[in-house]
């Protein structure tokens, strides 16, 4: 780097490559423009989330009189509100348990998609069966089908399904309609993890497979042995979406949990239409299920980057 | 049912499931031959196959037929086509249609202009991550969250009463009549229509930097030392170098807007003509009980999806084979 323009020089060494004096100080006016434009960009699309959060710790008579700003005049936090969402307190509308319902659904409806993407994709990519391109074409094409065309037959399967199998839904429907969730999940996650996957098996050097077959290696060792441990940051990338997507999941959770299934997201649709003037309970709840996603996001930004780069724009 | 019998319940599906790959992968071990080969495949794909095709494929081929028959929980009449009709004819379904187009129209727009032009300011800045992050975080939210988020900046109280929403204060504290955002069509639909643009400007975003980045060094260079200005470098050099990952994302964001329906029922739960179609698939289902209708949005929602998936994944070909 350049240390003939003092203000280069400021500039912390490793973030921006080496560029020519000349060019830095044409850049440098431009840049603080930019800047500006970017910065005003940045504050706007924070505030939203901010004010929510500062909500969230105030009393609740200061939350319902007055905006979330005059705590900058007039500072007093509490806990209160996240006691009651979690607990019920004095609404007896406690979170907790939604909470566990969104950790409980969303385990499984994460794992079980994506082992059952992976080994689909592995024989896509490395099993060779007549008419192998043309199904795969046809998982692909299945990506189209937008859930509404599903949701309402799918019910009808799970409530009264063919050849006297065990309902899934319903009165007594096992684990409280657990499995029908888990299942919808899976289902609406498959051709969209296959097609991932299957594009990032296909990176991976066909020598690699064709050397490890010569020794004598068949394909389920070369796909627990060689495979997996390969393919584990892309199945982390497609994990965060599917984590991501189930967590925060809306539609499904209303057409298929019971009550006592039920998810967070469910809930605040319910507390915004009930107790739409609680003001500090929508901010702590809303926060409460903000929170895990906001923490996996930012802990493994650099694989849900890269999966969302593999999706849509690859190479 | 309490909390342990869900966790237990979590850890006998998971279990379970494992189980049964286990299985399929012991069994399969041993295959070699040709044959073998075939019936490993079987075994690979089967679970996923199956799964497709009883919940993805028998499904959508259901509510095609579905959206043939009338309104009735018991043997509701044939219909035909009436169903498609009505959709395009009922003053209701009318608004329902055009504030769907509304909302394809500007969504894919207006996220992608502003994740395009952020990109393009924090390149290389010093600050870059840090300001991605900023723009990117809605993503990891719940549109529902989203909605409470705004909620919170669309508030309005009537009369002279404090606000508590922040646009309002705004507007008070400019001298302006405060004015209630999510009351008044087709403006309130503008309204909630900004919820999803803050959602996804930080994907466009995070799409288009990286492909901003792949642009060659030696280009940028060349046309610097030409002496080619900020503004014409985004125009002749920056956009078109990005144009297929451009399709892509306007094509993504498209899809992902027609779908939308968690945003208008945490926010205005479908009133004051704010629904689009895919709130009003659920709605007719589940509250209105009209079944055929229901089927046919959601019939309809797959036809207006088609082409653009198609296009999508013709951009992604080219990408790919570049």
């Amino acid at each position: 780097m350049s240390t003939s323009t003092p203000t280069a020089a400021q500039v912390p060494v490793g973030t921006a490559p080496a560029v020519p004096a000349s060019t830095a100080a044409k850049k440098g006016l431009t840049n603080r423009w930019a800047s500006a434009v970017a910065l005003i960009v940045a504050v706007v699309w924070t505030i939203p989330t901010f004010g929510l959060l500062i909500s969230s710790f105030r009393p609740e008579a200061d939350v319902k009189s007055n905006g979330w700003w005059n705590f900058f005049t007039d500072p007093s936090l509490t806990l209160q509100n996240y006691r009651d969402v979690l607990s019920g307190g004095s609404t007896g509308e406690s979170l907790t348990t939604n909470l566990i319902n969104t950790i409980v659904i969303t385990v499984p409806a994460v794992l079980i998609p994506i082992s059952l993407a992976t080994l689909a994709a592995y024989a896509f990519a490395w099993i060779d069966f007549k008419g192998r391109d043309t199904l795969f074409v046809a998982v692909f094409a299945l990506q189209i089908v937008p859930i509404q065309v599903t949701l309402v037959p799918l019910l009808q399967l799970y409530v009264d399904p063919p050849f006297n199998l065990m309902p899934l839904a319903g009165r007594d429907a096992p684990a409280g309609g657990l499995y029908e969730l888990w299942l919808s999940h899976t289902i609406f996650a498959l051709p969209l993890a296959i097609f991932l996957l299957h594009n990032f098996m296909r990176e991976i050097p066909g020598e690699l497979i064709e050397s490890a077959r010569v020794d004598g290696a068949g394909h389920v060792a070369i796909f627990t042995r060689i495979m997996l441990p390969l393919m584990m940051p892309a199945i982390a990338a497609f994990g965060i979406f599917q984590f991501l997507w189930v967590w925060n999941d809306l539609l499904v959770a209303l057409v298929f949990s019971s009550p006592q299934v039920s998810p967070m997201t469910v809930k605040l649709v319910s507390l915004v239409g009930q107790r739409g003037e609680d003001w500090q309970l929508l901010a702590s709840g809303a926060f409460v299920s903000l929170a895990i996603p906001l923490i996996v996001f930012l802990a493994l930004q650099r694989y849900f980057v890269r999966g969302l780069l593999a999706g849509s724009v690859k190479g | 049912m309490t909390t342990s019998d869900k966790f237990v319940h979590m850890a006998i599906a998971v279990l379970l499931f494992y189980g049964v790959m286990a299985g399929i992968l012991l069994l399969t071990q041993r295959l070699r031959s040709r044959r073998g080969e075939r019936v490993q495949a079987a075994a690979f794909l089967g679970p996923s196959l199956l799964l497709i095709g009883v919940g993805l494929l028998y499904p959508a081929g259901v509510t095609i037929y579905q959206s043939l028959f009338g309104a009735a929980t018991f043997d509701p009449p044939f219909v035909g086509l009436d169903n498609y009709a009505d959709l395009f004819t009922n003053s209701q379904q009318l608004t329902v249609l055009r504030n769907t187009l509304l909302w394809v129209l500007l969504t894919p727009t207006i996220s992608t202009v502003i994740g395009l032009v952020y990109a393009v300011l924090v390149d290389r800045a010093a600050f870059e991550k840090f300001a991605k992050a900023l723009l990117f975080l809605p993503m990891a939210i719940s549109m529902v969250g989203a909605s409470i988020i705004w909620k919170f900046v669309y508030d309005y109280k009537s009369g002279d009463s404090t606000q508590i929403g922040l646009l309002n204060q705004i507007l008070t504290w400019l001298g302006i009549d405060t004015y209630n955002f999510l009351l008044e069509p087709p403006w309130n639909t503008l309204f909630l229509i900004v919820i999803l643009i803050w959602v996804q400007a930080g994907f466009a975003m995070t799409i288009l930097s990286a492909s901003i980045k792949g642009i060659p060094e030696e280009m940028t260079e060349a046309a610097r030392l030409d002496g080619v200005g900020a503004w014409q470098m985004f125009r002749h050099i920056t956009v078109p170098s990005i144009r297929p990952s451009l399709i892509v994302v306007l094509t993504t964001i498209t899809i992902a807007t027609l779908k939308v329906f968690d945003i208008v029922q945490t926010a205005t739960g479908g009133n004051f003509d704010t629904s689009v179609l895919a709130y009003e698939f659920y709605r007719q289902n589940f509250v209105a009980g009209n079944q055929g209708l229901s089927a046919t949005i959601a019939v309809v929602i797959f036809i207006l999806v088609i082409p653009i998936v198609v296009y999508n994944i013709r951009q992604m070909r080219k990408l790919e084979a570049r």
